[in-house]
């Protein structure tokens, strides 16, 4: 629905403000950017220090890590299949490499097991391509322009932005594996938006220091996906894809290596076996997990299932102790709530506004930061926007991008928002957008080294299951070019290990056992809960009260 | 009819809400014809869910962009089809519908590397795109609003850039094969054409080439150790006064300090 009265009016209040930020903006006058201290101050508004949010995990490799109540939960949960009740020694389908999870890190991984000559499996949640990467708008980083930017660059930049929490090895590879990430894509034939000789188009994101985000217009995530489904299919005799099939638990073997995965048919009901030379897990994130109540952009098979199994089967898990709101989603109208608008608004050079119309923190601070600020404004100092359903936002001034680029350039630049707002009834090149922060990425996740491997054998992960990459919080274009280039990586890692050391084994599910003993002695009341999630509940809780025969295991039935 | 929300919870945005307020506006829908009250603000996607469905097939991003929840419905008394993604459209009273979750579609396999960008090319790979009759139902099944017929026949007529472009913002939820008399897998043409338009007919980005090369020859791996070593302190305050290219910068800016990039 268009905006109500009450918020016209509180438009024509940033309409007042901005010529002068126009002017402003085009004299290269910016809102100042916080110092380290000041970054440091504002981040008491951001969620990840709300101590009631997080609690210790009592079991497994990373005991004692207090990371948020809603992982913990699952990770203090019984696994869905009784390993008293799976028979091992048959497995329904065979494979050199099993990769779970469809999105973007999974079929990069697969399209390279394919070229080292591997057979393998894709087991995926939901269809082929239902991911996050799917969902990713702004662009990918990637340092292509040598005259001006560099991995030295690009280097700091994530550093910067994570903290300087992060991995240096894994950082390392990211840069350097950017570009050939880049190279590799437009191969494909990916249509990134390039000018007539050929020069791919790039942007500021928050806390870059060079204009290195390449994009496909507003739909980056989804043409990149589209381009590597298309292509695995391309493939389909080396690349088997098993829809609506999510894994449930790993398989190990008695020499303590990996050795495939339990899987679970959605829609029989039926659990399958796989048995693989090599595992690799692209499950992907957790937004659906909804920590501390938080609307998400995620998509729907987001539960961070590929952190419940690798955990279980024991890699350590790192920086998940923070998790990234994404500064901006839409509050606004209720339909679109939690909707990801993408940062490239604010790289096009959008202001981000208060309820005067005036700004309050300069627009492309790492996400934490800005997500921050947003908070402190809306909730301390009062200066939010109220939306009708009780919520509060601030202003994303999409109209002055036109202002400073041309006429025509948001309906050209941002063709999916332009679309989805004007069925709304809101025309995004002349009244801004309302935005609050979502719940948006999982920072954190497995323990990997930069081959992909984590500490078992014949099992790898890569994308956002894995941890260590991003600090404590990734910047813009950093999680295209992660499940892209560490995808990519586990592949190639994944089809080295069954080539040169792979042995055969007696399939176990022993640590699952284990882990269930753990739970009993570290005292954890698991009340019934089973992990993974699977699916988020999302049906009507009375229409449940009625369902006098059905019995739910977890969110499933 | 209102559609203003105001008590209803969005239960996609929280976890476990409770029940629903019941002060909104409620309206009838019918799904798969069978009658169902849910609230007026809801999109089809969230009624589903309201009306107790747990979504498996039909479901994927609910942000409008995965082609998971293409459906399509009708009101009493219209002879029209109309379309929508599920997680896109909001309900409206008396809507008679139902999800389209999986069309089968033919796919052509092909190694992108090996094809010319032409008609011929697509009209082998797909010899039924001749078979349009032009009958638009494609472009009226779109919930992308994307001019399908149009593309199509820019494809027929080899003009695989403009059937790239015209096709670019297509999800691939299927509805417009669902509904074609001719049995043409339009979605699947598309992509096609955008890849053989990447691959084949843009310009190549020769820029990322030449730092592929500098990358593999090592060129920047000296200044990259030196970070990896360095102290924090000193990384801190080398990553506080790095020079931002300022955001109005004409696209060939030059830095400052040129010590870790190359030019030629």
């Amino acid at each position: 629905m268009p905006y109500t009265p009450e918020l016209k009016k509180l438009i024509k209040v940033v309409e007042k403000t901005r010529p002068k930020r126009v002017e402003q903006k085009r004299g290269g006058e910016e809102f100042p950017a916080m110092s380290l201290k000041e970054r440091e101050d504002i981040l008491k508004y951001h969620p990840d220090f709300k101590e009631a949010g997080r609690s210790e995990i009592k079991v497994g490799p990373s005991r004692g890590y207090r990371i948020s109540n809603e992982i913990v939960s699952l990770l203090h949960a019984k696994s869905r299949v009784d390993p008293d009740q799976v028979e091992l020694t048959r497995p329904d389908y065979e494979t050199d490499v099993l990769v779970i999870g469809g999105g973007g890190a999974g079929t990069a991984a697969a399209l390279m097991a394919r070229e080292k000559k591997m057979k393998v499996l894709i087991a995926t949640k939901l269809r082929h391509g239902d991911a996050n990467t799917m969902m990713a708008e702004g662009g990918i980083q990637a340092a292509t322009k040598s005259e001006k930017d560099s991995p030295y660059y690009h280097y700091l930049d994530v550093m910067g932005g994570g903290h300087f929490k992060n991995d240096p090895e894994l950082v390392e590879i990211l840069v350097n594996e950017a570009p050939k990430v880049m190279a590799w894509l437009d191969k494909l034939g990916s249509m990134f938006s390039k000018t007539e000789d050929g020069r791919l188009k790039t942007l500021h994101g928050g806390g870059t220091s060079r204009k290195r985000m390449h994009y496909a217009g507003d739909i980056t995530g989804a043409e990149i996906m589209r381009t590597l489904r298309d292509e695995a299919r391309n493939h389909a005799q080396d690349i088997k894809v098993l829809e609506f099939s999510p894994a449930v638990e790993l398989i190990l073997n008695d020499k303590g290596a990996c050795a495939g995965a339990v899987l679970y048919n959605l829609e029989t009901e039926e659990y399958i076996l796989v048995k693989a030379k090599a595992t690799i897990l692209a499950t992907g994130g957790s937004g659906r997990l909804h920590i501390q109540e938080f609307m998400t952009t995620n998509h729907y098979g987001a539960t961070g299932d590929g952190l419940i199994m690798g955990y279980r089967a024991g890699i350590p898990l790192k920086f998940l102790h923070t998790v990234q709101y994404h500064p901006t989603g839409a509050v606004f109208p209720e339909q679109a709530e939690g909707l990801l608008i993408t940062e490239k608004f604010r790289g096009a050079g959008a202001n981000v506004v208060n309820i005067d119309g005036e700004q309050f923190v300069y627009e492309r601070e790492p996400r934490d930061v800005e997500a921050s600020a947003f908070i402190r404004e809306c909730i301390e100092r009062k200066k939010g926007i109220p939306t009708p359903t009780g919520k509060f936002g601030v202003w994303l001034d999409s109209p002055m991008i036109d202002h400073l680029k041309g006429e025509g350039y948001v309906r050209r630049e941002f063709p999916g928002k332009w679309i989805l707002f004007h069925r709304y009834g809101i025309d995004i090149t002349r009244e801004p957008m309302l935005v609050y922060p979502t719940l948006h990425y999982q920072n954190g996740g497995l323990a990997i080294n930069n081959k992909g491997e984590t500490g078992i054998p014949g099992l790898f992960a890569g994308g956002e299951v894995s941890g260590g990459v991003h600090g404590e919080n990734r910047l813009m274009g950093n999680s295209l070019l992660d499940v892209t280039v560490f995808g990519r990586i586990t592949g190639v890692t994944a089809a080295d290990y069954v080539k040169s050391k792979y042995k055969d084994g007696k399939p176990t599910l022993e640590h699952v056992r284990k882990y269930h003993q753990e739970l009993i002695e570290a005292g954890v009341n698991v009340n019934g809960r089973v992990s993974p999630m699977i699916l988020p509940d999302y049906s009507n809780p009375d229409v449940r009260k009625r369902q006098l025969t059905t019995q739910y295991v977890g969110t499933l039935r | 009819m209102s559609k203003i929300p105001v008590e209803v919870k969005d239960k996609s945005s929280k976890k476990k809400t409770g029940g629903p307020a019941g002060t909104e506006a409620m309206v009838p829908i019918f799904v798969m014809g069978k009658r169902y009250e849910v609230p007026a603000s809801l999109t089809i996607q969230k009624a589903l869910e309201y009306a107790g469905y747990q979504l498996v097939r039909g479901c994927g991003c609910r942000g409008g962009i995965c082609g998971a929840c293409g459906t399509v419905y009708r009101f009493p008394g219209s002879y029209r089809i109309e379309v929508g993604l599920a997680c896109q459209t909001v309900v409206e009273p008396d809507m008679y519908i139902t999800q389209i979750p999986f069309f089968p579609a033919n796919k052509a396999v092909y190694d992108i590397e090996k094809l010319e960008p032409t008609g011929s090319t697509v009209a082998a790979l797909y010899p039924e795109i001749f078979k349009c009759v032009g009958c638009g139902t494609c472009t009226r099944s779109c919930p992308m609003d994307i001019d399908v017929m149009e593309y199509i026949s820019r494809a027929i007529r080899g003009d695989v850039a403009g059937a790239a472009e015209l096709s670019f913002d297509c999800v691939m939820c299927g509805l417009c094969s669902a509904r074609c008399p001719a049995e043409e897998a339009q979605y699947n043409i598309g992509i096609l054409c955008r890849r053989l338009y990447g691959r084949h007919i843009a310009p190549r980005a020769k820029h990322v080439n030449k730092v592929v090369d500098l990358i593999e020859k090592g060129k920047f791996q000296k200044g990259l150790e030196k970070l990896k070593r360095m102290k924090m302190a000193e990384l801190k305050k080398i990553y506080n006064e790095r020079e931002i290219e300022p955001d109005m910068a004409e696209e060939y800016w030059e830095p400052e300090d040129k010590t870790f990039i190359i030019v030629e």
